[in-house]
């Protein structure tokens, strides 16, 4: 069977110049950079090269660059450190927002059991939060905005620069997971006024289990892991050295690209968002123009979306979906209800998230596919023949 | 994989699917809010269910559990379908994860709502019907379900 993955949300296929880079250091610079031998110290340098492509990127120092094992780490570094330097302030309160990626708002659950309070902004139902309200939330006592670059779930794009410059202005830490928008959105932490950023490789074609956290100079991070020296006392345990290098060299191909993928990528996602939007009561969610270049993301009324996952994965798609079922839990995905859809829509959610190795015509397919499942899920459904005797009132119009 | 054969072959092929429009008796059970709804139809012909069939609207396991019912009660007494447990649509189906256990009872609980709504038409009693119906609130016995899950986590 012909498979069209379009779940790049969730995890990307390695470029072959990462997994070339990356075979390349397991096989001829395995020493580890903290030895003093040649071998080490030509493995300290790629460990180098790597920090120096990845801060140039970003736009800042290379010391400022921790590596981590992934997005997950860095979010929890970035928020635990923040939790330490405000403890020693005597300011616990931090702001964020309702639909973060759980590794924030696990962290700062977390954080609330030890007497932190937590504003949780609303997000509104175009799923962007509101300047003026981040704004007026900061108190005396605020030590940190943390609010996500783009969401994972819909794609939406929130107003970096613009909450970076408030914070500034009101001396609160910033920090920003970006771990769905590095490699496919500009990224500058100077102009924004980013002070912790958080990525993660394997979202931009790179491997898994390897990310960064950018730390302005300055600000004081606690330790993880406790150890070695490595990462400038900040991350102990020996650099995954081949993962970090295909990182620097899989994010620097993404950025070098990105103008030309985003492009292409953007007008596939166009394309299924057009086709998609013909199914009747459905709905894209997630505001329309601020959105990830490859992310399209819909409810679908009357019907369920593990349900649906499953049978387009009959069909050869591979997409994802945020209801109940799909999540261990029986309530569906925080995102969906944040944006104010109502439980049983947000059960019928649907995420397809694109890159540069998908085509138009399997656009072409996933709209078919898509449409004959919605349809068929619709047939089988009491809820659906419900709404369609008008026993029931459409919420999707 | 997340489901057994089993499953997967009521889920693609479900046994039973539809409405029928003169049904002796209609049982639905489960709640939008949660994603699972499940309706079954019955025909009844001395005391002999002739006919059955279902419309669900839920996960994968959901279809499966109320087509493996279906199948499991059609042409048996109202009595002998009465007894059918969420434990033995379960088994039938080579098993269920453990997530999806409420899939069964909600099979379970859609059965036994068809056959109290047939009696209730006929003036027999319906006390030996649980009165569950299988929503996702105010009731207590799901609810502890629910928190059974949770621990799962």
């Amino acid at each position: 069977m012909n498979r069209i993955y379009a779940d790049n949300a969730a995890t990307t296929k390695m470029s072959r110049h990462a997994t070339e880079v990356m075979l390349d250091v397991m096989e001829n610079t395995y020493a580890n950079p903290s030895s003093l031998h040649t071998p080490g110290q030509l493995a300290a340098v790629k460990l180098a090269e790597s920090r120096q492509k990845i801060a140039s990127i970003l736009n800042c120092e290379p010391r400022e660059i921790i590596f981590t094992s992934g997005g997950s780490e860095a979010d929890n570094q970035a928020i635990l450190s923040a939790a330490v330097i405000g403890e020693k302030k005597k300011k616990k309160h931090i702001i964020s927002t309702k639909f973060e990626h759980h590794a924030v708002l696990h962290t700062l659950k977390k954080l609330e059991k030890q007497g932190f309070e937590v504003t949780y902004l609303d997000v509104h139902s175009n799923g962007i939060v509101r300047v003026e309200e981040l704004e007026a939330a900061i108190r005396p006592d605020t030590i940190l905005v943390t609010v996500m670059y783009a969401n994972n779930e819909i794609g939406t794009i929130q107003p970096i620069r613009a909450i970076g410059e408030v914070c500034r202005k009101h001396e609160v830490l910033f920090h920003t997971d970006a771990v769905q928008a590095a490699g496919h959105l500009p990224l500058d932490v100077q102009a924004d006024n980013i002070d912790m950023l958080s990525l993660s490789a394997h979202k931009f074609h790179g491997p898994k289990g390897v990310g960064a956290l950018y730390a302005r100079k300055g600000i004081a991070i606690s330790t993880l892991i406790e150890g070695g020296a490595q990462e400038r006392n900040r991350r102990a345990g020996t650099e995954n050295l081949p993962a970090i290098v295909a990182m620097a060299a899989a994010l620097e191909d993404a950025v070098a690209n990105m103008e030309e993928n985003n492009k292409y990528v953007s007008s596939l996602r166009d394309k299924l968002i057009n086709g998609l939007s013909s199914i009747p009561h459905s709905t894209l969610t997630g505001d329309r123009e601020n959105r990830l270049p490859g992310c399209a993301s819909f409810c679908f009324e009357g019907i369920e979306g593990e349900a649906l996952l499953l049978l387009l994965d009959q069909k050869g798609v591979c997409g994802s979906s945020g209801s109940a079922c799909t999540s261990g839990s029986l309530d569906p995905s925080h995102v969906l209800l944040s944006i104010g859809l109502p439980h049983e829509v947000a059960h019928g959610s649907l995420r397809l998230t694109l890159c540069p190795e998908n085509t138009p015509e399997e656009m072409d397919v996933i709209i078919q596919a898509v449409t004959d499942v919605v349809a068929y899920l619709r047939s089988i459904s009491p809820v659906w023949n419900d709404l369609q005797k008008g026993k029931k009132e459409y919420v999707i119009q | 994989m997340l489901y057994s054969d089993k499953v997967m072959d009521h889920f693609l092929n479900p046994r039973n699917l539809g409405t029928i429009e003169d049904a002796d008796g209609v049982g639905e059970v489960g709640n939008a809010k949660c994603g699972d709804i499940m309706k079954i139809y019955l025909k009844i012909d001395n005391d002999i269910i002739t006919d059955v069939k279902f419309n669900t609207f839920g996960c994968g396991s959901a279809i499966a559990s109320s087509s493996m019912a279906t199948e499991m009660i059609k042409g048996k007494s109202v009595s002998e379908a009465l007894s059918l447990t969420n434990k033995a649509v379960t088994e039938a189906l080579d098993g269920l994860p453990p997530q999806k256990i409420h899939c069964s009872v909600l099979a379970e609980e859609a059965v036994q709502a068809a056959i109290a709504d047939y009696r209730t038409r006929n003036g027999l009693p319906v006390d030996d019907i649980p009165s569950c119906n299988g929503c996702c609130s105010g009731c207590s016995h799901e609810h502890d379900h629910h928190h059974h899950i949770d621990d799962e986590e």
